[in-house]
């Protein structure tokens, strides 16, 4: 799995450093002054249950969504100041697969690649799509292809210009055992190359087994946060289900 | 600079070889086109003295209905099919994408606009086949384009995104119909510049102001 972080990110500090963010969409409050940190090597796993911020959270810290409030730093890079930087150290993989459907995965990821500019973007294409094992049905239509194989494409997408950073919504979600375990392979080999994974997920045991990191969101706030390996998928359990934080809390 | 070129030419590529291979909006547009050309052949008895007067209001009719239509589908698209988070993802100036979409937008104008010449020869005996009429519509062509895709790219983020874009457009584009028509109509009147010049002065003024605002805010209106 060729993964390397990408040279321009500045592998100082924390790979991604949420202070006091909020977001509201009109009256919902997605975020509400989240403090948050990911290392560089390592894997952060979010929970939370619907609506409770994750989504949100990823869309911010991949310079996609603005913050109301707070500040975020990417990869070293302020996402509000140096928004372009942020974007080229981060990629990111949400719940659709942002791939077009009446193109091939071939075409797909040459599009995306040249809009990227990535040196080499043929070679580069080919050498991500090996990678993900997506070879063989390189030159067949995105709508052609079953889920697994889309979310393959997706993440191939995602890794393309060899982000330091990678977000993952929900990627296990839709997939079986085969396209689980890829999805472990790329998380691994992205921190295991020195970058950084967020991820979010709702199986408390399958996230834990996987991250170094976990964070709980509630109501759009941090209700826990620590080392995976102080963590037990029940203790999770019980917090994802435990009395709400405060009485605002739910309005997201 | 060569940046926002490069990246503007890759999204104007992606979005040719779509449209080359599923034709969804050409035909679909084309269809309307010609069917707002041919109502107007039971409105009234098309004599050469009404033609000439009436004849360049029933092509910019044809023409704008036609843009606004296609111009809904720019950004529609792009958020059906899940791929604007693709675009705005991008390590690129945010007027590249605009750029980009522009240019996609004034070939697919172009090209109905091309298509329907012939139609309009057949059923109303009108040839648009002059210098200064085809100056006059590209010029308009690139002003419709530059104002629609930057509402095209406002309105997909609200509920009523088919009724907003012209809502907002029309009134927006008005001086430059105006212009358009006018310059039209003087133009098939067999006028030069004297008669066009102002005319395509004001329409070209329309698309430099209208070109360099809409590149300016584009980063605004993209945001969630």
């Amino acid at each position: 799995m060729a993964a390397n972080p990408a040279p321009t990110a500045t592998r100082t500090g924390h790979a991604l450093e949420l202070r006091g963010v909020s977001r509201t969409y009109g009256t919902t409050h997605a975020l509400r002054s989240v403090d948050l940190d990911a290392a560089w090597g390592r894997v952060l796993v979010l929970f939370g249950h619907n609506g409770a911020g994750k989504s949100t959270l990823l869309r911010v810290a991949s310079a996609l969504v603005k913050p109301t409030a707070g500040s975020v730093t990417t990869a070293g890079f302020d996402a509000d100041k140096d928004a372009g930087r942020v974007r080229a150290a981060t990629g990111y993989v949400g719940h659709g697969t942002l791939l077009y459907d009446d193109l091939t995965p071939e075409e797909n990821l040459r599009f995306y690649a040249r809009l990227y500019g990535v040196p080499r973007p043929e070679e580069r294409t080919g050498e991500v799509l090996r990678d993900v094992g997506a070879e063989r049905w390189a030159q067949r239509r995105v709508r052609g292809l079953s889920n697994g194989m889309q979310k393959r494409v997706a993440i191939a997408r995602a890794l393309l210009h060899r982000p330091a950073l990678l977000l993952l919504d929900e990627p296990d979600s839709g997939l079986d055992v085969q396209g689980q375990a890829f999805v472990e392979a790329v998380v691994r080999a992205v921190a295991g190359g020195g970058g950084a994974v967020v991820f979010s997920a709702h199986d408390p045991a399958q996230g834990l087994a996987l991250a170094d990191d976990f964070a709980v969101l509630r109501g759009g706030r941090i209700a826990a946060a620590g080392e995976t390996a102080s963590a037990s998928p029940d203790e999770i359990a019980a917090l994802l289900s435990a009395p709400p934080l405060s009485s605002s809390e739910g309005a997201a | 600079m060569r940046e926002t070129l490069r990246a503007a030419l890759t999204i104007y590529a992606k979005d040719v070889r779509l449209e080359l291979r599923t034709r969804e909006t050409l035909f679909s547009v084309l269809a309307f086109a010609f069917v707002v050309a041919f109502i107007f052949t039971f409105a009234f008895e098309p004599s050469p003295q009404l033609i000439a007067s009436i004849g360049p209001g029933i092509v910019w009719v044809a023409y704008i209905f036609t843009a606004v239509l296609g111009m809904n589908r720019t950004f529609l698209l792009e958020h059906e099919r899940g791929t604007l988070d693709g675009l705005r993802l991008a390590p690129v100036p945010r007027e590249a994408l605009y750029l980009g979409k522009l240019l996609s937008v004034i070939t697919l104008l172009v090209t109905v606009e091309a298509l329907m010449l012939p139609a309009f020869l057949v059923l109303y005996d009108l040839s648009l086949f002059n210098v200064w009429f085809i100056a006059v519509a590209l010029a308009a062509t690139v002003g419709i384009a530059a104002v629609g895709t930057l509402f095209s790219a406002i309105a997909v983020h609200t509920r009523a995104r088919e009724v907003l874009l012209p809502m907002l457009f029309l009134p927006v584009a008005l001086p430059l119909l105006i212009g358009a028509v006018t310059g039209a109509r003087e133009a098939l009147d067999g006028e030069g510049w004297g008669g066009v010049g102002g005319w395509l002065q004001l329409i070209v003024a329309f698309d430099v102001v209208f070109l360099v605002l809409s590149s300016l805010v584009f980063e605004y209106v993209l945001e969630e």
